[in-house]
């Protein structure tokens, strides 16, 4: 596994908490894209998908290019994939319902005590 | 997993594991501190399962549940999004084995639906738990993942330590 500093690891997850950003480099796993197609793909103004597209290149995870007037995108030298954003988003959804499991368990496991108490 | 860990695990909350085992499944795996009759009875229960499937956390109330939880019986979940809208999750239980395994499918998105499959294997006093979702293809299964169920959770939730433990292991 690679390593990430914490530094660039906050900012990856911050990053990738947005789900249009998550489409983007979804999308840029495809293929290159300049900003126009990206906005028009989320149906968004090119000021809203350019701020996307910064907070994606500060965060490592998207490279961009600007040839002639077109601004091209591709996935950028990070490794933090965004299949590894979504097993993050994923394993929290699941690992907060186990967390809430583990009381109700808990709560049968002591009446289940009581009942054993009482016939006795 | 180092020998602290596991010394401490009575004290300290079970982690949860996600892995894509392959391209069109996902394993999740889980311990409880129980004996698997009684996770089954949490999980198998409708009053039991409506208080923990829907974490306080998660961005969704749910409106109603409602399963009949034997082979070939179905379920459904209606969830309220933001006040204006419902969304609705149902399928078919395929196999009902008290105590050890319940498999249904998802049928809310039609034919691309993934089949669930939920094995409770007792390890002295524990319980392990692997659910095990398996998708039709990538793409589905991707789309899964990033479906409005599981939006802005990472920031819902700030659990970036446990993140950082993951990833550096």
């Amino acid at each position: 596994m690679v390593h990430y500093s914490g530094a660039r690891l906050d900012a990856s997850f911050a990053a990738l908490s947005d789900a249009t950003r998550r489409g983007v480099l979804e999308q840029l796993g495809r293929a290159d894209a300049s900003i126009t197609d990206l906005a028009e793909k989320f149906h968004m103004t090119l000021t809203g998908m350019k701020k996307h597209v910064g907070v994606l290149e500060r965060a490592g995870l998207v490279a961009t290019e600007k040839v002639g007037r077109v601004r091209t995108c591709k996935l950028g030298p990070s490794r933090l994939s965004s299949e590894t954003a979504w097993i993050e988003g994923y394993r929290q959804v699941w690992g907060a319902r186990f967390d809430e499991l583990d009381r109700v368990i808990e709560e049968l496991k002591r009446k289940e005590n009581i009942d054993e108490r009482k016939k006795r | 997993m180092n020998a602290r860990r596991d010394s401490e695990s009575d004290t300290t909350k079970n982690r949860t594991t996600v892995e894509p085992k392959s391209e069109r499944e996902i394993v999740v795996t889980r311990t409880f501190n129980a004996p698997a009759r009684i996770v089954f009875q949490a999980w198998t229960t409708p009053e039991l399962f409506k208080r923990w499937w829907v974490p306080k956390s998660m961005p969704l109330s749910l409106l109603s549940y409602e399963a009949d939880i034997r082979v070939g019986g179905g379920y459904r979940l209606v969830f309220d999004v933001d006040g204006t809208k419902t969304m609705a999750f149902f399928g078919k239980y395929i196999e009902v084995t008290p105590h050890s395994r319940i498999v249904w499918t998802n049928d809310e998105s039609g034919e691309d639906g993934a089949i669930t499959t939920v094995t409770l294997e007792e390890k002295g006093d524990k319980t392990l738990m692997v659910l095990h979702e398996l998708y039709r293809s990538k793409d589905v299964r991707d789309a899964a993942l990033t479906s409005g169920a599981y939006d802005g959770m990472a920031e819902t939730f700030g659990q970036l330590d446990e993140v950082l433990v993951t990833l550096g292991a």
